[in-house]
C-alpha cells in the first residue's frame, strides 16, 4: 500500500509537469489554430538557456528569469512573427508541417551547436526526502506539484477572472466576434504565445533535473504533453490537467505493477481508448464541425 | 488520362538511367542507388497518405522496421523471401487499420498523434523484445533472396530486383489513383464534407488510404533488410519517420514525382554534407519552416506558384491603373 501511494504522489508530481505543457500547447491551439508539434523542444530551449546561464555563474533563480524572459521574446513573439503570421491562410497541414521542421531544427542546432550529451541540471528542491505515515516523499516532487498546481490553477483565474483572459477566452471561441466586440484579437494571440512561452520554461525549470538536459529531452515530453491535452478534452484548459495527472499516474503504475519497458506507451493506449469512447476527451465538450 | 508523349519519353530515359547506371558506379554508389529507389517505394506510400488522403502519418519509418524485422525474422527461421515479403507487407496493412481506426473516427489530426506515439511504442518493442528482435544488437547477417535458382544476392542483381519492384509499385499505385478510389482519396483531401454528401464514405477511404500507404512502407522495409544485411532498431525511428513526412512535403505532396525528387534530397544531400551531419540537419529543419511559409506546395509547385505570384503583380499594376484612371 505504501509503494502504491508513493507511486501516486510521484506521478501526480510528473503528471501536472506534464499538465504545464499540455496546457500551452491547447491555449495556442484554441487561440491561434496552431498546432505546435514543436512543443517539446520548446521545453528542451530554455533548459539549455539555464544551463549556459548556470555555465556562466548566474545563481538558478537569475538563470531561470533569463530563461523566462529569452523564451517569451524567442518561443512567444519571435515563433509567432516570423513561424506563425506569415502563415495564416495556408492551412493546419502546413503548419504543422513548419512545426516539425522547426523541431528538428532546434533540435539538430542544441545538438551540433551545443552538444549531444545529457547534462546534469540542479533541482530547485532539496533531493532529500521525508516520511509521511509510513510513506517516503521527495521535497521535489511536492515542490514541482506546488508549482505546476500553482501555475495551473493561477492560469484559470487569469482566464475567468480578468478582462484580459476573458477577451483571451473570446478570441479563442470566436474571433470574429471578439474582434466585433473591440477585443484586440491580435495582443491577445500575442499573450497566449507568451503564456505559452512562459509555460514552457517553468515546465522545463521543474522537469529537467529528472530528464536532464539533452537536445532530444522533448521528444518525450513534447508525446507526453499532446495526449494529456486529448485525453483531458482540448476545448478545456481544466482537461489538460487532468490529462497530464492522469498520464503521469499510470505510466508510474504502468511501470511499477507490469513492465518498466513499456512505460513511455502507457500514454498512447490511454488516448486510443480515451478517444474510441469520449471523442472530445473527458472534460470536453463536443464541437460542430466548421465546413 | 492517357500518358501525353513528353510524359513517355521522360519515363523511358528515367527507366534507361536506372538500367544503365549502375554498371558506372562503385559499390557504395550502387548502394545509394538501391537506398534510393528503397526509400522511393516508402515515400510513395506515404505520398498517397498525406499527398492524395490529406493525413498525416508520423509512423512511415515504423512501418517501415515492421517490414524489415518481419522479413528479417522470418527468414532467420527458414521462410522464404518471396513469401516473408508478402507478410511484411499485409502485416504493415493490418497495424495500419489497427492504429488508424481510432484516431480517423475522430478527427484527422489526431492521426499524426496516434502515429506518433506508435513509433515510439514500436522502437520500446524493438529495442526490448531481444528474444525476438535481438534488441539494440539487432538481426544480422539477413540474407539476400533467390528465385528459381537465379540468385540476388549480388548487389547488382539485387538492384535490378529493386527497381523491378519500386516499378511495379508505382505502377500500382498510378492505376490506383486513376480508378474512382484515386479519385475518392482526392475528393477527400480536397473538401471532406462534399465528398460525404457525395456517398464517399469518409472513414472507410482515409484509412484505406492510410493502411495503403504503411503497406508500402512494409515493402520497403522488406527490400530495406536484404539490402544492408544487418538492422537494428535505429533507423526505424521518430527521426525517420519525420524525414519520410518531409521528403514527400519537400518534393511536393500529392504530386506523382514529389516523393522521387524529396528522397532524393533527403538521402543524397547528406551524404555530400556528412561533414556536416548535425548542421545539415539544423539547417534542413529550417528550411521546411522557410519553404512552408512560401512554398507551401513543395517543389514540384515552384511553377506555379512563379506564375501565381506575376498574375498577382499583373493584378496589381491593372489595378493601379484602374485607380489612375
Amino acid at each position: 500500500m505504501t509503494d502504491f501511494l508513493q507511486l501516486l504522489i510521484s506521478g501526480i508530481a510528473t503528471g501536472s509537469i506534464y499538465a504545464m505543457a499540455a496546457l500551452g500547447f491547447t491555449l495556442l491551439w484554441q487561440a491561434s489554430g496552431t498546432i505546435n508539434f514543436a512543443q517539446g523542444e520548446f521545453v528542451m530551449l530554455p533548459a539549455f538557456a539555464m544551463l549556459i546561464g548556470l555555465s556562466v555563474g548566474l545563481p538558478l533563480s537569475f538563470a531561470f528569469l533569463v530563461a523566462v524572459a529569452v523564451s517569451v521574446l524567442v518561443l512567444g513573439a519571435g515563433f509567432k512573427k516570423l513561424v506563425v503570421d506569415p502563415m495564416r491562410g495556408s492551412g493546419v497541414v502546413a503548419i504543422v508541417v513548419a512545426t516539425l521542421g522547426l523541431s528538428i531544427g532546434l533540435k539538430s542546432f542544441v545538438k551540433a551547436g551545443y552538444s549531444a550529451e545529457p547534462h546534469p541540471f540542479p533541482s530547485v528542491f532539496s533531493e532529500e526526502v521525508f516520511k509521511l505515515a509510513g510513506v517516503t516523499i521527495s521535497y521535489s516532487d511536492v515542490g514541482a506539484l506546488i508549482c505546476a498546481g500553482l501555475m495551473v490553477l493561477g492560469l484559470q483565474l487569469f482566464l475567468n477572472k480578468t478582462i484580459t483572459g476573458r477577451g483571451m477566452q473570446a478570441v479563442a471561441q470566436n474571433t470574429f466576434a471578439a474582434e466585433a466586440l473591440g477585443i484586440n484579437v491580435k495582443r491577445m494571440i500575442f499573450y497566449t504565445f507568451a503564456i505559452n512561452a512562459i509555460l514552457v520554461a517553468v515546465t522545463a525549470l521543474l522537469i529537467t533535473p529528472t530528464y536532464l538536459a539533452k537536445f532530444d529531452m522533448g521528444d518525450n515530453i513534447g508525446l507526453k504533453a499532446f495526449f494529456a491535452a486529448i485525453i483531458g478534452g482540448f476545448n478545456n484548459s481544466r482537461g489538460a490537467l487532468l490529462g497530464g495527472v492522469l498520464v503521469g499516474v499510470l505510466e508510474n503504475l504502468a511501470g511499477a505493477y507490469i513492465t518498466p519497458s513499456y512505460k513511455d506507451g502507457v500514454a498512447l493506449v490511454l488516448f486510443l481508448a480515451v478517444i474510441l469512447v469520449k471523442p472530445d476527451g473527458l472534460l470536453g465538450t463536443p464541437q460542430e464541425r466548421k465546413v | 488520362m492517357s500518358l501525353s508523349k513528353s510524359h513517355i519519353a521522360f519515363l523511358a530515359a528515367g527507366l534507361i538511367a536506372l538500367l544503365v547506371l549502375p554498371t558506372m558506379l562503385k559499390t557504395y554508389g550502387l548502394y545509394l542507388l538501391t537506398l534510393w529507389l528503397v526509400y522511393i517505394i516508402a515515400a510513395l506510400g506515404l505520398n498517397l497518405t498525406v499527398g492524395y488522403a490529406g493525413l498525416k502519418s508520423l509512423c512511415h519509418a515504423g512501418f517501415m522496421g515492421i517490414g524489415a524485422y518481419t522479413v528479417a525474422i522470418l527468414m532467420k527461421a527458414g521462410v522464404s523471401f518471396w513469401f516473408a515479403m508478402p507478410g511484411a507487407i499485409v502485416l504493415c496493412f493490418l497495424f495500419g487499420l489497427l492504429i488508424g481506426f481510432p484516431a480517423l473516427r475522430v478527427q484527422l489530426h489526431y492521426l499524426g498523434f496516434a502515429t506518433l506515439g506508435f513509433n515510439l511504442l514500436l522502437m520500446l518493442f524493438f529495442r526490448n523484445e531481444e528474444w525476438l528482435t535481438g534488441g539494440t544488437f539487432g538481426i544480422q547477417n539477413i540474407k539476400r533472396p533467390e528465385l528459381f535458382g537465379l540468385s540476388f544476392s549480388g548487389n547488382l542483381a539485387f538492384y535490378y530486383l529493386v527497381v523491378f519492384l519500386m516499378v511495379v509499385s508505382a505502377a500500382a499505385l498510378a492505376y490506383l489513383l486513376r480508378s474512382p478510389w484515386g479519385r475518392a482519396f482526392a475528393a477527400l483531401r480536397d473538401n471532406p464534407i462534399r465528398a460525404e454528401s457525395t456517398g464517399v464514405n469518409i472513414t472507410a477511404y482515409t484509412l484505406m488510404s492510410f493502411a495503403i500507404g504503411a503497406a508500402y512502407a512494409g515493402l520497403a522495409g522488406a527490400l530495406f533488410a536484404p539490402l544492408v544485411n544487418f538492422i537494428e532498431p535505429a533507423p526505424f525511428g521518430l527521426a525517420n519517420s519525420l524525414l519520410f513526412l518531409l521528403m514527400v512535403v519537400v518534393g511536393g505532396s500529392g504530386r506523382f514525382y514529389g516523393p522521387v525528387l524529396g528522397s532524393a534530397i533527403a538521402l543524397l544531400l547528406p551524404e555530400y554534407l556528412r561533414f556536416a551531419k548535425d548542421w545539415y540537419l539544423a539547417v534542413f529543419g529550417f528550411a521546411v519552416v522557410v519553404m512552408m511559409i512560401w512554398l507551401p506546395g513543395g517543389l514540384l509547385s515552384i511553377k506555379e506558384r512563379l506564375q501565381l505570384s506575376k498574375a498577382k503583380r499583373a493584378a496589381q499594376t491593372s489595378d493601379s491603373k484602374a485607380e489612375a484612371l
